[in-house]
């Protein structure tokens, strides 16, 4: 945990992010999912407070709209949370709190000052207000609302038992219409900072919140854990103690109130939310699991575990999810880097994803072809989900399953990727931070967009004479290699498609064959009837399994490497970037000097010293900018060439195979048919 | 497309030929001894038309010559189902079934297209998809060739048929039949016909019947036959779409394109014979079940009559009135209702066990068919693998 707090990502652009986002991003398929998860990732995880998860996403995520629709259906379930109890509020504070890991940190963590939220601004301000004098206030609050019966007042305490002043915060909470609901989770956000940051000094608070954002999924067991270690030296013991008897009080409670919080917890998620959503709340509900069994040492890793449990109940199938891959590389072995031979790790797809923009972001400026992870799809994983039945989900998972394989594969194959601390990092570390930007609606999904989007404007802006005729070669057959996989990628499924149908016709076909031959009163031919149904009955079990063939071994190579040429065509992307910075710069370098020449003429040798340096600085900068053009240059060129030679061993592999499996078919065929030879002979 | 169709034909008339020889007599069992030995060589297609050459080798002295040959249109194939059915001496038997009208929609409507297209089309693609539409229509006349000639067989074939005058004329007369098409009206007639007949059958279907078994045996197949089609067909939709679709995957690598595209033509083989033997073998044994049917059904309409006379004469007795007359009347019924219970049975049970052999031949036929084209399918497997493994 310490480790994540560390490398926490910079919580401030996610915030503008997370705003703009929903609007924004239309296209990824997850974005319905994305847009609730990236604010609240850290909600989702709680499946029980799942309820009030949500609407704190909304809040934070900017639509304060949703917000309001969904407080008021969920005022309710609050209410009666809030009756309950302190150990109901305790369970909706305990997600909360991890809810609000995420964002408060954000908002602490930058604007310790106050520009935090600027769509968040009750949240923030009132939480910020609050730090210098909550503390003390806040351990009294609690207390008083473990032991309080009114419904406001308890969530006004535990909201703000952190220290927030309870007047502020009813203001602003009461200013949004939903108010009741907004108090809890914002309640529940702020005490979770506080917990944080107050102990820590507000300096500290930002690597604590960070890990907390982090770690939204863990955020529960984070939280404490961490507080532990940085809060408790940090000398506010009486705040911690608070907190951590709560988040136990609420996981013992959680057994007797559980029950009502789910219902109200599904409730409110059938209103407010649509099918991605519980998509996303389930695979949240996953994460918990395995984070909380490694921390387990804390306290309070028990108690998000029974709430999960019973989500996972639902979810069952969502496991094998977790158990991903174990890529057992035999590279591993060799490479000293590596801590032991044969390393097994959990990793959420999202990690996947997460490692994706970490490793994107690191090594595509300089010109790398970062092998993409596989998409998501919401659908399939809402069919998992929802769909009980096991066929398709099956093999969704298995697909999945698949793809991640051949992501890691390839990433680990990249001799540069490969010495890639965070590739390391994932494939050795029992447990990851959580990957917070990988969801495309999230902040840095959203960032991504607008990058992509400005990305594309440049491209067509910019107009390079191309210097090397390789590069314009290549980048023309990438691009229509791309056209013709795509082609050929949708022939593929279509063949799959096809061959599907046409097994489900033989199974039919079978059917009818095997009832001719009950009203047949020739018993040879009779029995030959139903033989022949047999083998047709075979025959349609080869079709199926020829389907998937063709789809896992032939489909899913080709759509990996349309996404690879994706890749490629981003490094391309990144040299004409490059390229485009070293024009810049030399056409600065044109201006700076020609300003001297006009200082020279008119004669000002004050500023004529400072033109000079200007020149000085900006030629070193023209240079450097050439410098790295011709570096990315030549790591596109080398990296080209090795995608090249990696396609075609990769195509050469996958074609024999699917070759081969075809192959099979025929082999099988030929057996069953010879096998009804003789049954057909033996008519008399 | 007049012009063209015919060269279609004629250049894949040797292929058509030869495949005949061997298919020849596929789904009928025929005794190739019978004196009377016909098969059509030929058949030409002249826009909806099809010409067929029929060709006859004959000993029976009945026929001018020992060897000729007519040209007849489908339409007189039609004629010459209608006036066998229409004999009243032929009721007790099976009336082969008349063969299906050919359809030469598809191919031709594509062919259509394919001419529009032609212009904008690379010459790859256009004669890629000519082969295509040929080896399409190819199938289609095959199919329809073929069962024209089983019909003819069936006939020839059959003691009582063999003998009549219109099928003998139908084969001998070198003019043109000049068989009218159906008219408006007639076609009308035929389908009150039908609808009459089917309402009598239902109500006929109350009269005690002896032999039931068989009838209801018959009933049960054709339902089975009917659904058996229904999935054939189905089946070989797919197997062709499947095939349509491997056709379109154009690879960048040749070399898998060139396999792809072997493969998927092979798979089509596979597809037109297993329609050929199977579905086909199914359609027509489906219409052969029809046509006992109407056997069936004319025995019972037989049996039925008989039993109205029955009543009749015991009405003239108790009247005592024309006695003599309904007697003569009830006895016709019961001897016509003998002949045809009679004759009906031999020619199920001889239908029965030509089911068989030519089920047993079929299913035979096409077990090695499969057989052969997976091992071949096999071999170009094993070829592409192994030269992709060694560059």
């Amino acid at each position: 945990m310490a480790a994540s707090s560390e490398r926490s990502p910079p919580p401030f652009p996610e915030l503008e992010d997370q705003e703009l986002e929903p609007e924004l991003e239309d296209e990824d398929s997850d974005e319905g999912a994305d847009i609730f998860t990236g604010s609240t990732l850290s909600s989702m995880d709680p499946p029980l407070p799942v309820s009030t998860s949500e609407p704190d996403k909304d809040i934070f995520s900017g639509p304060r709209a949703e917000p309001l629709n969904n407080p008021l259906s969920e005022t309710a379930a609050e209410q009666l949370k809030a009756v309950s109890g302190a150990s109901s509020k305790a369970k909706g504070d305990v997600p909360v709190e991890e809810a609000g890991s995420e964002e408060p940190d954000d908002l602490f963590s930058d604007p310790l000052g106050e520009s935090g939220a600027e769509l968040e601004t009750h949240t923030s301000n009132a939480p910020l207000l609050d730090f210098s004098e909550e503390p003390p206030k806040s351990d009294p609050i609690k207390k008083a609302a473990s032991s309080v019966a009114a419904e406001k007042k308890v969530l006004h305490t535990d909201l703000f038992g952190d220290g927030v002043d309870d007047d502020e915060d009813k203001d602003d909470l009461f200013k949004t219409p939903p108010g009741a609901m907004m108090k809890k989770p914002q309640a529940s956000l702020f005490r979770a900072e506080p917990d944080d940051i107050f102990p820590e000094a507000k300096t500290e608070a930002k690597p604590a919140t960070k890990a907390s954002a982090k770690q939204p999924n863990n955020a529960p067991t984070d939280l404490f854990t961490e507080e532990p270690f940085t809060v408790m030296p940090a000398a506010r013991a009486a705040v911690k103690p608070a907190a951590i008897p709560s988040a136990n009080t609420s996981s013992k409670t959680n057994g007797l109130h559980s029950d009502e919080e789910d219902l109200f917890a599904e409730a409110t998620v059938e209103l407010s939310l649509d099918s991605p959503r519980n998509d996303r709340r389930k695979r949240d509900a996953m994460k918990p699991s395995e984070p909380v069994p490694c921390p387990s040492t804390s306290t309070s890793s028990s108690k998000p575990q029974p709430k999960k449990l019973e989500e996972l109940e639902e979810e069952e199938k969502e496991d094998k999810f977790d158990l991903n891959i174990s890529v057992t590389n035999p590279e591993k072995t060799t490479l000293s880097m590596f801590r032991s031979k044969q390393l097994t790790v959990r990793r959420r797809f999202s990690d996947f994803l997460g490692l994706y923009e970490k490793l994107s972001e690191k090594h595509s400026p300089n010109g790398y072809i970062v092998p993409p992870a596989p998409e998501k799809s919401i659908l399939g994983m809402t069919k998992v989900k929802v769909g009980k039945e096991d066929l398709s989900s099956d093999e969704f998972v298995e697909r999945r399953r698949a793809a991640l394989e051949r992501y890691l594969q390839r990433v680990v194959s990249h001799p540069s990727l490969l010495q890639d601390p965070d590739v390391r990092e994932f494939l050795e570390k029992e447990e990851l931070p959580r990957a917070v930007s990988t969801q495309a609606l999230s902040g840095a999904g959203f960032l991504k967009m607008i990058n992509k989007a400005t990305d594309a404007v440049s491209k067509m802006t910019i107009k390079m004479n191309e210097s090397d005729v390789w590069f314009e070669e290549k980048l023309q057959e990438v691009e229509s290699e791309d056209q013709q996989l795509r082609k050929l990628h949708g022939m593929v499924e279509s063949l799959v498609n096809h061959r599907k149908e046409l097994s489900v016709n033989t199974a039919v076909f079978a059917k009818s064959v095997a009832m001719l031959g009950s009203s047949e009163d020739n018993t040879a031919l009779s029995r030959a009837l139903s033989q022949l149904a047999e083998v047709e009955d075979r025959i349609e079990q080869l079709h199926q399994d020829q389907a998937a063939n063709d789809f896992f071994i032939f489909a899913e190579l080709l759509a990996d490497y349309i996404r690879l040429l994706g890749a490629v065509r981003a490094c391309f992307d990144q040299r004409m970037k490059a390229w485009q910075r070293w024009q810049d710069g030399q056409n600065m370098l044109q201006k700076k000097r020609e300003a001297e020449a006009k200082l020279l003429w008119a004669n000002k040798p004050e500023k004529l010293q400072q033109a000079k340096d200007e020149i000085g600085e900006w030629e070193g900068r023209v240079s450097q900018y050439e410098r790295d053009f011709d570096r990315v240059s030549a790591t596109v060129r080398k990296e080209v060439m090795r995608f090249e030679k990696e396609k075609t061993r990769d195509f050469k592999k996958q074609i024999i195979k699917y070759l081969q499996s075809l192959l099979h078919s025929e082999q099988q065929l030929i057996k069953y048919w010879e096998a009804f030879l003789p049954e057909a002979k033996a008519i008399a | 497309m007049a012009v063209r169709l015919p060269v279609v034909v004629r250049g894949g008339k040797e292929l058509l030929c030869s495949r005949f020889l061997q298919l020849r007599s596929v789904s009928v069992d025929l005794n190739n001894d019978t004196p009377l030995l016909i098969d059509i060589p030929d058949a030409l297609c002249e826009r909806d038309k099809v010409k067929f050459t029929i060709h006859t080798k004959t000993t029976l002295n009945s026929f001018q010559k020992p060897d000729f040959s007519v040209s007849r249109q489908h339409e007189d194939f039609i004629w010459l189902h209608d006036t066998l059915v229409e004999t009243e001496d032929y009721a007790g038997l099976i009336i082969p079934p008349v063969p299906p009208k050919p359809d030469f929609e598809s191919p031709r409507e594509k062919m259509h297209k394919l001419g529009e297209g032609e212009a904008t089309m690379t010459k790859e693609e256009y004669t890629k998809m000519k082969q295509e539409l040929e080896a399409e229509y190819l199938a289609v006349f095959k199919k329809t060739v073929q069962v024209h000639e089983i019909f003819l067989q069936r006939l020839s074939s059959h003691p009582a048929f063999s003998k009549d005058r219109n099928f003998q004329i139908f084969l001998e007369y070198d003019q043109d039949l000049s068989v009218r098409r159906k008219n408006a009206k007639e076609m009308f007639g035929g389908f009150f016909k039908n609808m009459v007949k089917s309402a009598d059958e239902v109500l006929i279907s109350g009269v005690k019947e002896v032999d039931e078994f068989f009838e209801q045996e018959k009933t049960f197949l054709l339902d089975y036959f009917g659904k058996i089609k229904d999935a054939t067909a189905k089946a070989e939709k797919m197997t062709r779409s499947h095939k349509s679709m491997l056709l379109a995957c154009t690879v960048t690598t040749p070399k898998i394109a060139e396999l792809l595209e072997k493969l998927r033509k092979l798979e089509a083989r596979v597809a037109s014979d297993q329609e050929l033997k199977l579905t086909e073998l199914f359609r027509y044994y489906m219409r052969d079940i029809q046509a006992a049917k109407d056997l069936l059904y004319r025995r019972a309409r037989a049996l039925a009559d008989y039993e109205n006379s029955n009543k009749a004469l015991d009405k003239a007795r108790l009247k005592s009135k024309d006695v003599g007359q309904a007697e003569e009347h009830q006895q016709q019924c019961l001897q016509k209702f003998d002949k045809l219970s009679e004759s009906g049975k031999k020619e199920l049970t001889s239908f029965k066990a030509r089911r068989v052999v030519a089920f047993r031949k079929n299913l035979i036929e096409m077990a090695e068919l499969e057989i052969k084209h997976a091992k071949s399918n096999m071999s170009l497997l094993h070829a592409c693998i192994e030269q992709l493994q060694s560059n």
